[in-house]
């Protein structure tokens, strides 16, 4: 039963086959079994979800018209606010904080009656590829427990491999939903900016962060997607414009005569070579299902990089001067006759982890006066000229692909004390965040050399991503063709696991 | 080449308010002359005439209207405080400006 | 040795720069929707975002926005096409979020003037003050010292702190340098906050209650040897919160750094703090360096970009300028300069003339208002407008003066009730039983009575020594209860003894 897809357990809820409540138990069971190993999960609200669950399984009873998901779970990411629920952002500093508030997401999911199983690992405050970031400690790849689930979002990546969860909730700053999605064989979508409301998602970097959703197939994230997507008052940044019709999309998973474009500057060099063998063989199975395959140019793409370690830092910098030790949170050395300040400074030394601090240092020194032209407003000129590269590209192309990362998953500790190797697994995910654009990555197969998944990424306009899923359900179709079965279904066994 | 000396490091760490030991502000310094090297390259491309974008949308005149809407309750206001007295949050005495 | 206000214009000139914040009167908060009532329980005026939890975000008042347009164009500034939010990074247990939202190099008002009229000595002269701009910011919580001797910083055990008025709008006024303003310094500054003051009332935009701390102002203040160039140093007065500590502390701040020049000493440049009882200024914690508030722009707000049309809608709407209006008042009512300023400092302009607007006597209006009416608000120690008594009111009285139903010592009467909460005139006049004595049968008997327990006197009058009436009207009105008309009872009194009536 946790192996079918959300859209077919939405069908069998709905049939009366199963109810929400056996659902939800079957997951909870899973995560019990498999959980110890992956350490997906931060916390599991077994009482709440089942409630939830009841609840929804009551309203069925009753004949209340549902929402296409509702009873089917969910995980989580724990940098979302659900009242009540702790929410630590894998930080020490927010260790047994409860918010008094529900995220809009949050909120949008419980209008559905999505059951949230509870709230999944990440790298501190979205800081990081790898989840080895987590104060909690690292979430491992269900393809390779020895290997990282990508990240930030790793927790969320690694509970739809390990069928803890058939849908999940990403964020995605630099690649968060797309790169833990590639390197786990799963389906992450970072709407356009705007999309999905921002009010709850604990801010890493305001102008860059977007909340999307995680699954298992292109249509189960089309749903998702449905159902978190829309205006938001709350949110000043939010679009106010009618949903893509993302799910259509995904349903007749067309790509007659549409132009895929690919990046020249992000394939070649630096990219292994099984993630590029994935990548071409993608390529001609969409221009066998009537695509029309050019190639596009942005040469501004190599700055990306750069400009988003600078932008994010100067953002974080400011964000996350909040926690503080004052009103929520960890407080370290409240001794008598300390001051509010030492304690600030004794709090965050010892609340925020090193890759956290590195970024906070790094932003502050990138905004402070004499400095902020040379990076953080060089960084912002860099993003006008990486939008300017996406417009001139979707002249030509309805959308842009690529590899999601250059590599599939390293091991754990691998690239520990290199942040610059780690910075580079963003590379082909971090120009979305720039432009503010849509992307998704999708399970494109295995790399011959290390047998682990790779993603393929797909980058559509702004307010266009109906696109991606037209695209993502026409490759999905022509691959699970050509393999027979899911890519999920050669992971491996985990111990427990049903 | 930029780099940033140890006593940048701790100046900068004194405005993030962040404690740190002699050894991390040797260590971060270090990683700085790296990173900075790296992330300068925006400057390459960043002539006087491009235009800073600091929103990806070009969204304007976002509003709200002037309405009271419910507040928390001081119990959830105050649920995560450290310290609190007389419904009020407690603090550390605060050095600094009257 | 210590120098007199003489000595220091003598030989400096002083610059200035003010900069006013003002509390906007919203509703709601600037970036929330939680009430901005004055007085409530602590906390009680709280939310995700004005706390900053982690995960809120903020959404832009638009009547807060209208209002510093309005102020803008009130203060003849120009208003920017396009203007931004920027985040004031700096660590404070008052501010949630320890960045402040403002406005840094893309202000929504920017290039205006106000013109403050003062008296000199070569009699009434106008000092223009530029404006350099006019931003939009938001105001921090309030803490509460605990542990120290004073309820002060300096000694406090630990802090408390009340977020209610955290994300309540502010709107800051910022001058240019004033130079040329001499030995008027203080007064020119005071002038300027006073007119700021009516200007900002007048829009309606905020209750501008310096003792509330709804308006405050930050004073600059430098000197130079007259003739010279180059500016001084200045420092920086904080928080001063009445129109005569503005110019108090102006004055004082002159005085402090003439003594140290004449000492060839240097003065600092830092932020002070004005102190009421002494009249002078403390130095605040000196900073080691410039505070680097690493301004950028709010990445979770979108750009102010007003339309021409909401502006010129807004300009046409503008109300008068309150000194032209009070100009043309003046004129209007004929009232000599000096009740005008009384009238003014008592602050009670609007009230007579919303009086005068009921159809009263712009003299009486204003009698009653400056005589009566203010002195049971010193005796009450309360400012006029809190008294229960109303423009509305007062023309009722004064219409019943003029119709002869109430003399003026009944009238007295009637305000005293009002005032006490009996209700309107109708009422206090009907519950107390006020009536005028217009019956003179009845004042006949009275006078007669009163002529017969005073033969001696009522002869005097008889013999044409008329000041001798005063103590038979006295009795009269005594035996009568007040109530009668003393005009009518003198002319009564008059004709009964012989003697003509005016």
């Amino acid at each position: 039963m946790i192996r079918n897809s959300a859209f077919d357990m939405a069908g069998k809820l709905a049939s009366g086959e199963i109810t929400s409540v056996q659902l939800t138990q079957a997951h909870l069971d899973q995560i019990t079994a498999v959980d110890k190993d992956v350490h997906a999960f931060l916390h599991v609200d077994t009482q709440g979800a089942l409630a939830q669950a009841a609840a929804v399984d009551a309203k069925r009873k009753s004949g209340e018209k549902l929402a296409p998901l509702a009873g089917v779970p969910l995980a989580l990411k724990d940098v979302m606010t659900q009242k009540g629920i702790p929410t630590t952002c894998g930080s020490k500093i927010l260790e047994g904080w409860r918010p008094p508030y529900d995220s809009t997401v949050v909120a949008h999911l419980k209008k559905n009656d999505i059951v949230i199983l509870g709230k999944t690992n990440m790298d501190e405050f979205a800081m990081g590829s790898s989840t080895e970031n987590s104060a909690y400690g690292p979430t491992h790849n269900p393809w390779d427990l020895t290997r990282i689930p990508g990240g930030s979002g790793g927790g969320s990546a690694a509970s739809l491999a390990a069928f803890e969860a058939p849908l999940a909730i990403g964020t995605d700053t630099g690649g968060s939903i797309r790169q833990p999605a590639a390197v786990t064989g799963t389906v992450g979508v970072k709407p356009t900016y705007g999309g999905v409301s921002r009010y709850g998602l604990v801010a890493f970097s305001s102008s860059l962060d977007q909340a999307g959703p995680c699954a298992r197939t292109v249509l189960d994230a089309a749903l998702l997607h449905e159902a978190i997507a829309g205006h938001d008052p709350k949110d000043s940044t939010s679009i106010n414009a009618p949903v893509p019709a993302v799910v259509a999309a995904a349903k007749a998973g067309n790509v007659k005569g549409m132009r895929i474009g690919v990046v020249k500057e992000l394939n070649g060099d630096g990219y292994q070579k099984g993630v590029r063998t994935r990548f071409e063989e993608s390529l001609e199975l969409l221009a066998a299902a009537g695509a029309e395959i050019v190639e596009v140019s942005a040469p501004n793409f190599e700055y990306a990089l750069a400009a988003y370690y600078l932008i994010a830092p100067s953002e974080c910098s400011s964000n996350l001067a909040r926690f503080d030790a004052m009103r929520y949170g960890l407080r370290v050395g409240d001794t008598d006759g300390a001051s509010a300040e030492s304690v600030m400074n004794l709090t965050r030394e010892v609340g925020f982890g090193r890759e956290v601090k590195r970024r906070i240092i790094l932003g502050t020194y990138a905004l402070s006066s004499g400095y902020y032209d040379a990076y953080y407003g060089s960084a912002q000129k860099v993003r006008t000229l990486i939008t300017q590269d996406f417009n001139k590209a979707f002249e030509k192309a309805d959308v842009l692909v690529s590899p999601t990362c250059p590599t599939t998953a390293f091991k754990i500790g691998e690239k520990a004390n290199d942040p610059l190797a780690m910075y580079l697994n963003d590379i082909a995910t971090i120009p979305v965040n720039m432009a503010g654009i849509g992307g998704m990555s999708l399970p494109s197969g295995l790399a011959e050399e290390d047998g682990l998944p790779v993603g393929f990424q797909i980058m559509s306009p702004v307010m266009k991503d109906d696109r991606m899923y037209s695209v993502g359900a026409a490759l999905e179709a022509a691959l699970l063709s050509k393999w027979g079965a899911p890519l999920l279904s050669n992971i491996p066994a985990l111990a427990g696991s049903k | 080449m930029t780099s940033l000396s140890r006593d940048d490091v701790a100046k900068l760490a004194g405005l993030a308010r962040i404690e740190m030991s002699d050894a991390e502000l040797v260590a971060l310094s270090n990683e700085f002359t790296v990173i900075l090297d790296a992330v300068a390259r925006v400057q390459e491309v960043a002539g006087e005439d491009v235009p800073a974008t600091s929103h990806p949308l070009p969204l304007r005149n976002v509003f709200r209207p002037d309405e009271v809407i419910a507040s928390l309750s001081p119990t959830d206001a105050l649920s995560g405080a450290p310290a609190q007295e007389e419904q009020r949050f407690r603090v550390p005495q605060i050095l600094g400006e009257e | 040795m210590s120098l007199t206000y003489d000595d220091v214009i003598a030989k400096y000139e002083p610059v200035l720069g003010l900069e006013v914040h003002v509390e906007l009167n919203t509703k709601s908060k600037m970036f929330c929707g939680c009430s901005t009532i004055f007085g409530a329980e602590p906390n009680t005026q709280t939310c995700p975002v004005c706390l900053a939890l982690p995960g809120a975000l903020p959404t832009v008042n638009e009547k807060a926005i209208e209002s510093t347009i309005k102020i803008g164009l009130a203060l003849n500034c120009s208003i920017a096409p396009f203007s931004r939010f920027a985040r004031k990074n700096y660590f404070y247990p008052d501010m949630p979020k320890n960045f402040q939202i403002s406005q840094y190099d893309e202000p929504i008002c920017v290039n205006g003037f106000v013109d403050v009229e003062i008296e000199t000595d070569e009699g009434p002269k106008v000092f223009r003050i530029e404006v350099e701009r006019v931003h939009m910011e938001e105001d921090t919580g309030k803490s509460l010292h605990v542990g120290g001797a004073t309820g002060r910083i300096h000694g406090a055990e630990y802090s408390l702190l009340d977020y209610n008025r955290a994300g309540i709008p502010l709107v800051e006024i910022v001058t240019k340098i004033v130079p040329g303003t001499g030995k008027y310094a203080p007064e020119v500054a005071r002038a300027y906050v006073a007119e700021l003051r009516d200007i900002l009332r007048s829009l309606g935009v905020s209750d501008v209650k310096m003792e509330q701390g709804s308006l405050r102002c930050d004073a600059n203040v430098s000197l130079r040897l007259i003739g010279a160039e180059t500016l001084g140093t200045r420092s920086e007065t904080k928080n001063v919160n009445s129109l005569r500590s503005v110019e108090r502390a102006i004055r004082g701040e002159m005085i402090r750094h003439a003594e140290l020049l004449n000492k060839g000493e240097r003065v600092v440049q830092e932020t002070r703090h004005f102190q009421e009882d002494t009249g002078l200024t403390r130095s605040g914690r000196s900073k080691e360096q410039a505070e680097d508030y690493r301004y950028f722009p709010e990445p979770d707000l979108v750009p102010v970009a007003p339309d021409a049309a909401w502006i010129e809608e807004l300009r046409a709407a503008l109300p008068e300028r309150p000194s032209i209006h009070r100009k043309r008042l003046q004129e209007q009512w004929s009232v000599p300069d000096k009740e005008m300023a009384a009238m003014i400092n008592a602050d009670v302009l609007d009230v007579v003339e919303a009086t005068v607007a009921l159809g009263a006597d712009p003299a009486k209006a204003r009698s009653w208002w400056l005589g009566e009416i203010s002195r049971i608000a010193n005796e009450k120690d309360m400012a006029i407008k809190d008294l229960a008594i109303a423009a509305t009111d007062v023309a009722e009285i004064v219409a019943l003066v003029n119709a002869g139903e109430l003399t003026d010592k009944l009238a007295r009467q009637v305000v005293e009730g009002v005032i006490a909460g009996e209700g309107k005139p109708a009422a206090v006049i009907a519950a107390r039983g006020i009536k005028v004595v217009n019956d003179d049968l009845a004042l006949m008997a009275a006078i007669e009575s009163a002529c017969a327990a005073q033969p001696e006197t009522a002869q005097k009058v008889r013999d044409g020594h008329l000041p001798a009436a005063g103590a038979l009207i006295g009795a009269i009105m005594k035996e009568t209860k007040g109530q009668a008309d003393a005009a009518r009872v003198r002319e009564l009194l008059l004709g009964h003894l012989g003697q003509a009536t005016n």
